[in-house]
This record gives C-alpha cells, sequence and structure tokens, in this order.
C-alpha cells in the first residue's frame, strides 16, 4: 500500500507567498481572541474550588444550585459532568471564605438532600498556587524555546533553530488562540500537551531541515527552492504517515481518556494539525526569507597563506 | 552488511528478559492489606508483633491470604476489602495505640518475584484515591513571635540589671527601646548586644529619648524559618501517624511550603481537621484582679480568652512560655492522689524560663493557651503551687482521663512554630481512581492495535517489524517505570500513549527510506543498511527536541505535570533503543542471512 506516489517535486516554494499570509491571518486571528476573549483558566490557574460529584440517579441539578445558594454560595456554577447522574460543582475564589474547608460545606448540604451522593473528585487551590503556576508554565514554554533554538543552532545553523522555532510558537499561539474562541477550559494538563507539541513538532521541521541539508551536498547544481522543493516532497509521505499515527492514539485518548484526557488530546490534536502544515509551509519559506544557502553546510575550500617562519 | 554481533543480539535479549520479569507484577495488581507500623522508637516490627496480629485475626476468625513482615511493619493481605476493614478494626483493638493500623495495597504477584524486588507501578493519588495537601507556613507569624518573644525578653534583662528605661515597643520588624539618658542606653546595648546575637542593634535619637532599635539579622532570620519548617514537618508527621495511613509523603516543597500526601484516605474533613489545627501554644498569667464576663471589654494590658467550659478568663499581655518550649505532653496519673493529670516536658530554655515564672507568682494562676486561626482558647488554667524546675510540669485538676488525653494530644500537636494554611487540595474518590486506570488503559489499547493494524496494512512485513519493537518499546517503559517505582498519574498515563504513537515515527522514517532507496535502484540489503544508517541521524534530532520539551515540563511542572514529563522523557529513551536497535535486530535475524535477496515486503 502507498498513499504518495510523487513523481514530481511540488513546488511548495513557489507558494510561500500565499502560505505564509494565511499563517499570519491565522496568527493575527489567533492572537485576537487571546486578547478579546482571553483565556477561560481552569481552577488551576485561577484557584478555586472544583467538585465532581455522583449520584445513584439523575441529578437534580435546580435543587443542587438551590441548596448551595441557601449557604451564601450564588455563583456556584454547577452542572452535568460526563453524564446525567454525575454533576460538576465550581466555585470562584472570591465567594470562598473558609478555604479548603468549603468542599466540606458543599459536600454535608448535599447529603442532606441525597445521602446516596458519592464524592468522586475535589480540587482546592489557593491563590497563591496559581500565580506560581502561571510563573513557571511561562518560564518553561520559554526554556523549551532556547532549548530547542540552541540545539538546532548547533545541528544546523542559526537560520534553521529561529525559522523552526518562528514556525512552532505560531503553533502554540494557534492552538491557544482556539481556546481562547471556544472557551474552552485551559489547565495544567493542556499546558503539558502545548509543551509536549512544541518539543513534538519541532521534530518535522527536523525533518524536513535534515532532507535540506542532505540534499545541499548531493544536489549541487540546483536551485535553493528546488533543494527545499524536493526535501518536502520526499518527506511528505513520513509526515502525514507519522502524524496519523500519532494522531490515532490521541484520538483514542480524546474518546475513551474520560473528561480530564479530553482538553488534553483536544490541545494535541489541533497542536498536531498545525505543526504539519507549519513545517512545511511556514519554517521552510521563512528559511528562504532567511537567506539559507549550500555555502551554510559546505564550506568553500580554504587555501592557506603560506606561513613565514623566522 | 545487515547481521548484528553476537554482543548486540545479548544486549537486547537481556533487556528484553528483564523488561518481562519487571513489568510481570502489573499483570497480577493489588490487593487489599492492613499494615501494623509501631509508632515508638522502643517497639519494633518483629515476630512478637507477627504472632500478635496472627492470634488476634485467628480469634477473629479472619484467615489473611499473606501475613508477611519487613523491616518497620507487619502486613497482611487479604481477600477483599470488607474483610480488610474488619481485620482492621481487629487488630486495632488487640494492639491498643502504640501501633499505627493502616490501611493498604498490596502486590499479588507471587513471592519470587517480590524476592527479586519487581512490584507494580507505584500508582499516584488520582489513579488510587486520596488527598494531596500543599501547606503553607506563615513565616511572617513566626518572624513576629520571635520578635515579640524578645520584647519580652529585654524588659526581664534590663530589670534583672538594673538600668532604667522608659519603655519597648515594637513594629512589624523592629523592636525599639526607650532610654532617658546615653548612658543607660550604652549600658543596655552592650547588656542586650551580648544577650542577644541573633539580633542587631542600631540607635537613633528623638528629642529627649534616646533609642535603641533591634531588628532581626538576616542569617536569624533565616535560621528562624528553617525550623519553622522543620517543626512543622515534624508535627504533621505525627498527626498524620494519627490518621493510620500507611504511605504518606510529607515533604517541604520550596522555601515554605508542605505537601501531604495520604493515599487511600476517604474521609477529608476529618484529615484536613488534624492536620489543619493549625494551633500554637501560649502561658500566660491569669489577671485575677478584674471580673470580667461575656460583653464585657478586657482592661489595658490584658487579653480575654473563652475556657473550655465556656466561661471567660483575662490574662496578662505577657507571655511566659510559647508552644515551641514544650517539647513533649503525654496524659497520665499524679503519683500522689492517682487523678488524672498531664505531664509536660520543657526544653532548656523553657525549663529555665518557667522555673522563674513560677518562683515568682507561687500561689497564682496561668492559662495554657492555644491558638487556633488567631481565636485563643484557653486549654487549662492551674495554680501554681510552688516553683517549678527541671522543666518537668505535671497538671493535674478536675480532669477525666479521656480529658487529659484530649488536653495533651492539644499541647502537642500545639507545639508548631507557625501557623499553616491549606493552599491548595486535590482529592481523589476510590471509584475515579479506578474509572481513571480503566480510562488511561483503554486508551492506550485502542490506539496501539489501530496503529498496529495500520502499520501491517501499509508496510506489510516492515510493519509488523515496527509493532514488534512498538511492543518491546511498551514492555521496556512499564518495566523502567516499575523499577523506578516512579509515581503513574492519570497524565503519566497520557504521557505513555504519546509516546507510543511518538515513537511509531522512527519505524515510518526508516521504512520510507528503504522504500525510497529500492525505488531508487538499490538491490534490498543496501536499501536496508542506508534505509537505517541515513534515519538514525534524523530520529536522534527529533528525540532530543522532545526531551528538551520533557526536561524543561519536568523542571518547571508540579504535580501531574511532573509525572507526565518522567514518562515521557523514559518514553523517549525506550523508543530510541527499541525501534532502533531492536527493530534492526528483527530485521537482520529475518534478512540478514539471506545472500541473495531480491525481493523485500515493504508494500
Amino acid at each position: 500500500m502507498e498513499f504518495f506516489r510523487i513523481k514530481k517535486d511540488i513546488p511548495f516554494m513557489s507558494y510561500g507567498r500565499y502560505t505564509t499570509s494565511i499563517s499570519l491571518i491565522t496568527f493575527v486571528l489567533s492572537v485576537f481572541f487571546l486578547a478579546s476573549k482571553g483565556l477561560n483558566f481552569g481552577v488551576d490557574f485561577t484557584g478555586g474550588t472544583v467538585l465532581e460529584v455522583h449520584y445513584s440517579q439523575t441529578a437534580d441539578l435546580s435543587k443542587v444550585r438551590d441548596n448551595l445558594s441557601n449557604i451564601g454560595l450564588h455563583d456556584a456554577l454547577v452542572q452535568n459532568f460526563g453524564s446525567s447522574s454525575d454533576v460538576l460543582i465550581q466555585v470562584p475564589l472570591k465567594q470562598n471564605k473558609v478555604g479548603a474547608h468549603l468542599s466540606e460545606q458543599v459536600l454535608s448540604v448535599l447529603r442532606e438532600q441525597d445521602a446516596g451522593v458519592e464524592l468522586r473528585r475535589v480540587e482546592f487551590v489557593g491563590p497563591q498556587v496559581g500565580k506560581d503556576l502561571v510563573e513557571n508554565g511561562a518560564l518553561a514554554l520559554l526554556l523549551v524555546s532556547l532549548g530547542i533554538v540552541s540545539y538546532l543552532w548547533m545541528r544546523f545553523e542559526w537560520k534553521f533553530g529561529l525559522a523552526a522555532i518562528i514556525a512552532n510558537l505560531h503553533d502554540v499561539v494557534i492552538i491557544l488562540g482556539f481556546f481562547a474562541f471556544f472557551q474552552w477550559e485551559f489547565s495544567l494538563s493542556v499546558l503539558a500537551a502545548v509543551l509536549a507539541v512544541l518539543g513534538y513538532s519541532v521534530n518535522e521541521s527536523v525533518v524536513v531541515f535534515d532532507r535540506i541539508r542532505e540534499n545541499f551536498r548531493k544536489m549541487r547544481k540546483t536551485e535553493v527552492h528546488e533543494v527545499i522543493d524536493n526535501a518536502i516532497t520526499r518527506t511528505m509521505s513520513r509526515t502525514i504517515i507519522t502524524h496519523g499515527c500519532t494522531q490515532m492514539m490521541v484520538t483514542s485518548m480524546l474518546f475513551l481518556g474520560g473528561e480530564t484526557l479530553h482538553y488534553f488530546a483536544l490541545a494535541l490534536t489541533i497542536g498536531i494539525m498545525f505543526s504539519i502544515y507549519s513545517s512545511v509551509l511556514v519554517a521552510s519559506p521563512l528559511l528562504m526569507m532567511f537567506g539559507v544557502s549550500r555555502e551554510d553546510f559546505i564550506k568553500p575550500e580554504k587555501t592557506e597563506a603560506e606561513e613565514v617562519l623566522p | 552488511m545487515n547481521r548484528y554481533p553476537l554482543w548486540k543480539y545479548l544486549i537486547i535479549a537481556v533487556a528484553i528478559v528483564l523488561g518481562t520479569v519487571y513489568a510481570l507484577p502489573n499483570l497480577y495488581g493489588e490487593a487489599p492489606a492492613v499494615q501494623v507500623l509501631p509508632l515508638r522508637a522502643n517497639l519494633k516490627a518483629d515476630v512478637a508483633l507477627m504472632t500478635r496480629v496472627e492470634d488476634a485475626l485467628k480469634a477473629a476468625q479472619i484467615n489473611p491470604d499473606i501475613l508477611s513482615m519487613d523491616a518497620t511493619s507487619v502486613k497482611a493481605r487479604f481477600k477483599d476489602t470488607d474483610t480488610q476493614l474488619k481485620a482492621k478494626d481487629v487488630i486495632k483493638a488487640a494492639l491498643g495505640e502504640d501501633y499505627v493500623v493502616a490501611l493498604n495495597l498490596l502486590p499479588r504477584s507471587p513471592q519470587w518475584l517480590s524476592d527479586l524486588n519487581a512490584f507494580p507501578m507505584y500508582l499516584g493519588l488520582d489513579l488510587r484515591g486520596g488527598v494531596h495537601f500543599l501547606m503553607q507556613v506563615d513565616m511572617k507569624g513566626a518572624l513576629n513571635k520571635a520578635l515579640e518573644s524578645a520584647s519580652g525578653d529585654f524588659r526581664t534583662t534590663l530589670r534583672e540589671k538594673r538600668i532604667p528605661y522608659s519603655g519597648v515597643s515594637r513594629d512589624a520588624s523592629l523592636v525599639t527601646v526607650k532610654f532617658r539618658d546615653a548612658d543607660a542606653r550604652s549600658k543596655g546595648e552592650a547588656e542586650l548586644t551580648q544577650r542577644f546575637g541573633g539580633l542587631e542593634f542600631s540607635t537613633q535619637e528623638d528629642g529627649a529619648n534616646y533609642l535603641l532599635h533591634a531588628r532581626l539579622k538576616p542569617t536569624e532570620e533565616k535560621r528562624i524559618k528553617d525550623t519553622a519548617v522543620q517543626q512543622n514537618l515534624v508535627t504533621l508527621r505525627n498527626r498524620v501517624n494519627e490518621l493510620g495511613v500507611a504511605e504518606p509523603v510529607i515533604q517541604q516543597q520550596g522555601e515554605d511550603r508542605i505537601v501531604v500526601q495520604l493515599p487511600g484516605v476517604q474521609d477529608t474533613a476529618r484529615a484536613k481537621d488534624i492536620l489543619g489545627r493549625t494551633a500554637t501554644l501560649e502561658v500566660r498569667l491569669v489577671d485575677e484582679t478584674h471580673q470580667v464576663g461575656a460583653g464585657s471589654v478586657a482592661p489595658f494590658g490584658t487579653d480575654m480568652f473563652k475556657d473550655r467550659d465556656g466561661g471567660y478568663i483575662l490574662v496578662k499581655k505577657s507571655v511566659l512560655l510559647t508552644g515551641e518550649r514544650i517539647s513533649d505532653a503525654q496524659p497520665g496519673f499524679d503519683s500522689r492522689n492517682n487523678e488524672p493529670a498531664v505531664h509536660l516536658n520543657l526544653d532548656a530554655v523553657g525549663a529555665r524560663k518557667f522555673k522563674i515564672a513560677t518562683r515568682e507568682n507561687v500561689g497564682k494562676r496561668m492559662a495554657i493557651i492555644l491558638f487556633e486561626k488567631g481565636k485563643g482558647e484557653v486549654v487549662t488554667a492551674p495554680v501554681i503551687r510552688e516553683e517549678i524546675g527541671g522543666g518537668r510540669v505535671q497538671i493535674t485538676g478536675k480532669m477525666t482521663t479521656e480529658e487529659a488525653k484530649d488536653v495533651s494530644l492539644l499541647l502537642r500537636s500545639g507545639a508548631l512554630a507557625a501557623p499553616m494554611e491549606i493552599i491548595e487540595e486535590r482529592t481523589v474518590g476510590p471509584s475515579l481512581g479506578a474509572d481513571n486506570i480503566k480510562r488511561g488503559f483503554d486508551s492506550t489499547k485502542i490506539g496501539f492495535i489501530a496503529i498496529s493494524i495500520f502499520m501491517i496494512a501499509y508496510y506489510l512485513m516492515f510493519g509488523g517489524i515496527s509493532v514488534v519493537a512498538l511492543t518491546v518499546n511498551l514492555l521496556l517503559l512499564v518495566a523502567l517505570l516499575s523499577m523506578l517505582q516512579a509515581t503513574l498519574t492519570l497524565p503519566g498515563m497520557a504521557a505513555i500513549a504519546l509516546t507510543l504513537g511518538m515513537a511509531i515515527d522512527s519505524n515510518v522514517l526508516i521504512n520510507e527510506r528503504i522504500r525510497e532507496e529500492l525505488r531508487n535502484g538499490v538491490p534490498p540489503q543496501g536499501a536496508i543498511f542506508s534505509g537505517y544508517e541515513h534515519a538514525f541521524a534524523t530520529i536522534l534530532d527529533s528525540n532530543i527536541t522532545t526531551l528538551i520539551a520533557g526536561i524543561a515540563l519536568f523542571m518547571f511542572g508540579s504535580g501531574p505535570i511532573r509525572g507526565f514529563a518522567v514518562v515521557l522523557c523514559l518514553g523517549i529513551l525506550t523508543s530510541m533503543f527499541s525501534s532502533v536497535l531492536v527493530s534492526r535486530a528483527v530485521v537482520n535475524i529475518i534478512y540478514g542471512s539471506k545472500a541473495r535477496l531480491n525481493k523485500v515486503a515493504i508494500g
């Protein structure tokens, strides 16, 4: 079986202008939604209390809401979680006067209503913790970016490192843009997925770059854009199949992993889709823009000057 | 060309055998058990203890599956949770208060595996159920208290040395002593500098007043902070023992935070109650010159607190002794009249202070006040009968045995250096834990099957070889995680799935490369050889970039993220081994020995 039997190289580089402008538009849109709507940060970052409870039959949400109002929690968000008998209760930090003891209060109120209610999960995050997490997350993002740039610089050339990291940070911004637009909950595990995508999608650029380097050595008489076109075309089959396989795993998590892994898998899915696009159609045009040339790899032979010895 | 030397095959064989042995315990799962740990240093987990446990169980007609013993505890494994719970009550009743009787899980795997130190993966709280707390130690409170006690000591010292001063005052970080003349101040400064090594002094003139400022030296501040955290750690450990938890984790995190993890604990309210008793103790004199009742205002220089019977007691503001001077508190009986009593042990400094305080105040009452969340309550207010030296204090009077036990527990756990607050809680019920395991397992299984089917359909024989490599990868990863006993969380399970999905990349790279070489007319043996050679550099590069991300996640991530990062990094290492070495070895075995190879099945 073979999906891609491409005889001639596809002239990707001549589409460069279109693809980079598409990228630019998605990027600007993402930034716009990030700025206007902002991320819907989960309790990990904002602080607050989340309770997940399980009833033996269908839960009466309005009754739960009434009960919570009675103990002064008017802003508590009550919704079904996964099934009609599972309920998720979110209480923002500013309403919470008793800190970590809120969950007991809520639970005892719910028990009065229905003794069979079962506690599945409690998360309480104080205000100090969330701030640290945001800082550490940003630091991790910075460190990953720097690490990747310097590695690629070492292995290839600074142009490659820069092109790859711009292409992949663009993926990260787009993932965040999606989360802002749909107001999906941005939790710690989503952050982990975003950083994993950053490491993973760089793979993509690395594979293409490796080919470009190899081609520069082999194809002595060809233009730079032809070299890149050939590299992309030759690696395309591998790109699609690899991502297809990873996506099979991620899809399986998306549907079977339960609520906790759902957004994690969602972030990975978006990341995988865009990393195919960006490594082929963003990183390589950028590389051209930075003026990559054969001389970056094949050092012109130096004619040694004669030494004058005393 | 496509042959491996014998040693390479041997390495691979050894890795696979070891991997199988260490991954094996995970198939057996875990069974409910009861663990008995001695609470005191003089009690040991020995054969005698095991016999006692055995006898107690026999008397109640409970048969444990296995009764075993290790260096620190005796463990009994049971068929189901019901028997486990019943057994816990039976053992607790038989052994009394000196032992922690805790619920735990023990591997169901056969003995020979345990002898090899092969245990199942260590499941995190989100998979086995339990409570995670992050507690913040209030450092300001600790420093405040140090200054407060210093300002009290200033007064005593100056009075003792008969150095005239007109007042001692204190604000956030400064104690100020007022003198009337420069001479008294220089005498006072000399005396105080000599006595209080942890403070630095400076002078200032303010009109007619000669001021002496004292603040904590930075080194002293650090020492106070360190001891505050250390003391809180110890206190928390003692309190957790009360809860009867098998494998609690109590660790310092950062400068001023403590992580407490209690696997298997379901009664979070009680756990929080016992841990969250952010109590501190103070001993002060009772003011008996004024009469007070509910609603009246405490006169100047005194504070009003409730006592345990609901009445009110006035106490003086100056603190005789703080809780950190109490090293132990035990319930017991008065040796003269056999009345229930509480025995306190004070440390050296506390003993000296207490001796002076009691000598000066014979016949008066002192109050022991417990502060919880800024609210004080008088635990007991006994009369001082005589001067008490030596640091051994006995409190008696109108107490039942039960109350004596209560008070001593309060005093003991009240000896916290600085208040603490829970700033993060994560509780996972057992049913959700089991669900999480199932979800993580199912999604990995389905994803794995889907990838396998696709790879075999697309690359035929070479697809099959890739699947073998992927299976070895999974085996080695699970074995490595079991060997290291790294904590496996739900994000960790997601990382297993993700690394498997990503590991296939290496094989796809290799297979595509071989196809390409074949298409360029290279004979099969050569194509296989250069396929592996060319792909290796790329595989290395792309794995290292992912590894960089994994390491950064590990360094900056907390809790669940860290679990994800550990598995991600380990998964990259095992996948490099299996997708390059193992798959090549299989290829070599199948094709390497054929001198004339005209065709390979790669689709």
